[in-house]
């Protein structure tokens, strides 16, 4: 063997020990992001819902209307068709203008498309204006198509309103609602928990007896009552914050019960008594040497608890109790889809159905992966 | 099979030992819980501004209706309309503990628990047979998914279990009802056919008859479906992976190196040990099967309290809303109970040990 084969040799070698010194020397959340993005079903759930959220976050732009601008001429078509060849020639993606007629026998409405004059589909086209975030102004879409023809990707409602568009803007509240009422839960679990598990006896006792309660009371009639005192006349921000504070009432229990357990099991350890024998305060030791030994299994509880929520609020939304016009949310669009007979004529209405499907399994999968990467013994 | 001989002088020791302690103390928990909660249920229940009562004088006046000052000053009297909400509170209480009175449904004009002891029986029915379901084909697919871990069949019960979680009760339910209207022609609505209801209303045939009819169990099987879905699909998912805990322990690995038999290792000692979960969160699922009820009977217009509950938190109609909600919460501190003492029954170590209940 040459010499210079063996530095390499011992170069690789020496590669190989550091990424294995890296390994060990890792703290505990970057050996857990490195579990987590070998999960496959993780990864792609982190991947949609971050698509979900930036779609979300830009709703102005990506959608093509607006939340209230609608096409009497529109009413209840379906899926807008894109062409690619007008008269037998390769044109471009286009669509036609619709025109309605009646059947003569039926006198169902009927859409037919005038297929006289095709219409481009662009991207970034100017139309309504909106505000990203409600602060940052801008008019560009996403896509539309020239001179005033409309795409409704995923058909229109009643009134003529474009479903994709409200689809888009209504997952503004759908996912931003279980994000603030899981924080809202968090405080509440971790500071009753902790409470809970720390100070043990009278105060345990009671919250415990508490959660009990909660426990016992099914979750959907008791955030009906809760929705039902909402008085109807409150502003759209108002109720939102209301249906996120009563989403979150029930959401903390669980929680507190994992960290009054961890609590219970850890304040006898041995770091925790040499702390404590070193003068450190009781507030500085809940937060600096104990939360941080279970704040992966609180992730882990927060992760699956989303998904009930996000169920919580169309449901809510859907009976009416929830987010209710002129805001919209996913619940409030599956509203159209409460009878037979509009599911079997326009069966776009059903469309959001899977936007909330697609979410609630996104984040049981990334909640299922998590729990993995948290686990040491896997 | 053998039965163990030891069974009866067990069940002995187990009526008067450490068995009948704990459920002595279970007992003695249940009452403070019940209480807490009805006063939860009840502050709930008040918080809308104003009282029925109020506004059911106006809507008569508007309507040009005399109105009985008599009759609505002893409504305000019986339950304290004008007082606090404690006081109203201990008020109701009162009269449920002392005259089984649980209060006055101003919409329906009717004693509250005439209205809704009706609808507990079919209620209580759905709810069991809806349980029953989710135990009987959640814990065989599970057991199945388990032990033919990564086969087709494991796959398919995987998605299948994911899917069914996801969808939300009311979605699942018209989605069915929309599969029924295409496949049969008739959109399924209601537990009774016409002439059912009709008898039942007329009072010629009681609630408990229709079990007799095949009509009413075809009719009973897409609700127990579609509440029971969700259910099932936690079921199994939690005992395949029970299931695979207990597989991967020491003790089959010993068992097997000892020449037992791979469904007596599956059957008496990995399912034993993996059942515990399924029968402690027993109460959690009935919470849930009321929950899931509530929306899907409101959606499928079920003849259970659900569709009941919603018009009343509609119109406010508090004491009939309070009264289902306690109902509804009662059961589930029955159930809890009832979960807990069987826990324990198969559990040895938690008779011993404090549990987290102290």
């Amino acid at each position: 063997m040459t010499d210079r084969q063996q530095q390499k040799l011992l170069k690789k070698q020496e590669k190989a020990r550091r990424k294995e010194e890296k390994y060990y020397l890792a703290s505990q959340w970057t050996l857990m992001a490195r579990k987590l993005t070998k999960h496959k079903l993780a990864r792609v759930s982190l991947a949609i819902l971050g698509i979900f959220y930036v779609v979300a976050l830009f709703g102005g732009f990506f959608a093509p209307y607006g939340l209230e601008s609608y096409d009497a001429s529109y009413k209840d078509t379906a899926p807008t068709q894109i062409h690619f060849r007008h008269e037998g020639e390769w044109y471009g993606p286009f669509v036609y203008k619709l025109s309605m007629q009646r059947d003569p026998v039926t006198y169902k409405k009927v859409f037919m498309e005038d297929t006289t004059t095709p219409y481009r589909l662009q991207f970034f086209v100017q139309g309504e204006p909106y505000r990203i975030l409600g602060l940052i102004p801008g008019n560009i879409h996403l896509f539309g198509a020239e001179g005033g023809a409309k795409v409704m990707l995923f058909g229109s409602d009643s009134l003529g309103r474009d479903m994709l568009s409200r689809i888009i803007l209504g997952s503004q509240i759908s996912l931003t609602i279980p994000f603030a009422g899981t924080f809202i839960s968090f405080i509440l679990g971790l500071l009753i928990g902790s409470a809970s598990g720390y100070f043990g006896g009278k105060v345990d006792a009671v919250i415990q007896r508490v959660i009990e309660v909660l426990n016992s009371l099914p979750s959907i009639p008791l955030w009906m009552a809760l929705s039902a005192a909402i008085p109807p006349e409150i502003s759209v921000t108002q109720k939102y914050l209301l249906i996120t504070v009563i989403l979150s009432l029930l959401g903390w229990t669980g929680l507190a019960r994992v960290v009054r357990g961890k609590f219970m099991s850890m304040k006898n350890e041995d770091y925790v008594l040499a702390a404590r024998l070193a003068g450190v305060s009781d507030f500085k030791i809940i937060v600096k040497h104990l939360i941080p030994g279970f704040m992966s299994y609180l992730i882990v509880t927060l992760t699956l608890g989303i998904p009930g929520m996000i169920i919580g609020e169309t449901s809510m939304s859907f009976l009416g109790l929830g987010i209710s016009s002129p805001a919209t949310s996913w619940g409030v669009l599956l509203k159209d889809a409460q009878n037979i007979a509009n599911i079997a004529n326009y069966p776009w209405r059903l469309i959001p159905l899977f936007f909330v499907v697609i979410a609630v399994l996104a984040f049981n999968f990334l909640g299922d992966g998590i729990r993995d990467a948290a686990d040491p013994y896997k | 099979m053998t039965t163990r001989a030891v069974a009866p002088s067990g069940l002995r020791k187990a009526l008067t030992g450490h068995m009948a302690k704990y459920i002595y103390r279970r007992i003695l928990i249940f009452i403070p819980t019940i209480l807490i909660m009805s006063a939860v249920i009840f502050f709930i229940i008040q918080l809308p501004p104003g009282d029925y009562a109020s506004s059911y004088i106006a809507s008569l006046k508007a309507e040009g209706n005399v109105v009985d000052a008599t009759t609505l000053n002893e409504l305000r009297n019986r339950f304290g309309l004008d007082e606090a909400w404690y006081v109203q509170y201990f008020k109701w209480m009162r009269n449920i503990v002392t005259r089984f009175d649980f209060g006055y449904s101003f919409e329906q004009a009717q004693d509250v628990w005439t209205i809704v002891a009706p609808l507990l029986p079919m209620t209580i029915a759905v709810s069991l047979i809806t349980m029953l379901f989710t135990y009987l084909v959640g814990i065989p697919l599970g057991i199945y998914s388990a032990v033919h871990q990564y086969s087709v069949g494991d796959y398919v019960l995987t998605t299948i279990g994911f899917l069914g979680m996801a969808v939300p009760n009311f979605l699942f339910a018209i989605l069915i009802m929309f599969g029924t209207y295409i496949w049969t022609g008739t959109a399924f609505i209601g537990l009774f056919s016409k002439e059912m209801s009709l008898a039942i209303q007329s009072g010629t045939m009681q609630w408990y008859e229709c079990f007799s009819y095949s009509d009413f169990w075809s009719r009973l099987l897409v609700p127990v479906i579609v509440i029971g879905t969700s259910g099932t699909c936690g079921t199994l998912r939690s005992m395949r992976a029970q299931m695979l805990d207990e597989l991967g322990c020491q003790y089959v690995l010993c068992a097997r190196a000892k020449g037992v038999s791979e469904r007596r290792i599956i059957y008496k000692y990995c399912l034993r040990a993996a059942l515990n979960p399924t029968v402690s969160g027993l109460s959690g699922s009935l919470a849930s099967v009321f929950s899931g009820s509530t929306i899907s009977a409101i959606v499928m217009n079920l003849q259970i309290v659900g569709p009941t509950l919603y018009n009343a938190l509609k119109s406010q109609d508090m004491y009939l809303a309070g009264t289902i909600l306690l109902v509804m919460g009662f059961l589930i501190c029955v159930g809890t109970l009832l979960s807990d003492i069987m826990l324990a029954w198969l559990d040895p170590r938690i008779r011993f040990t404090e549990r987290s209940v102290e």
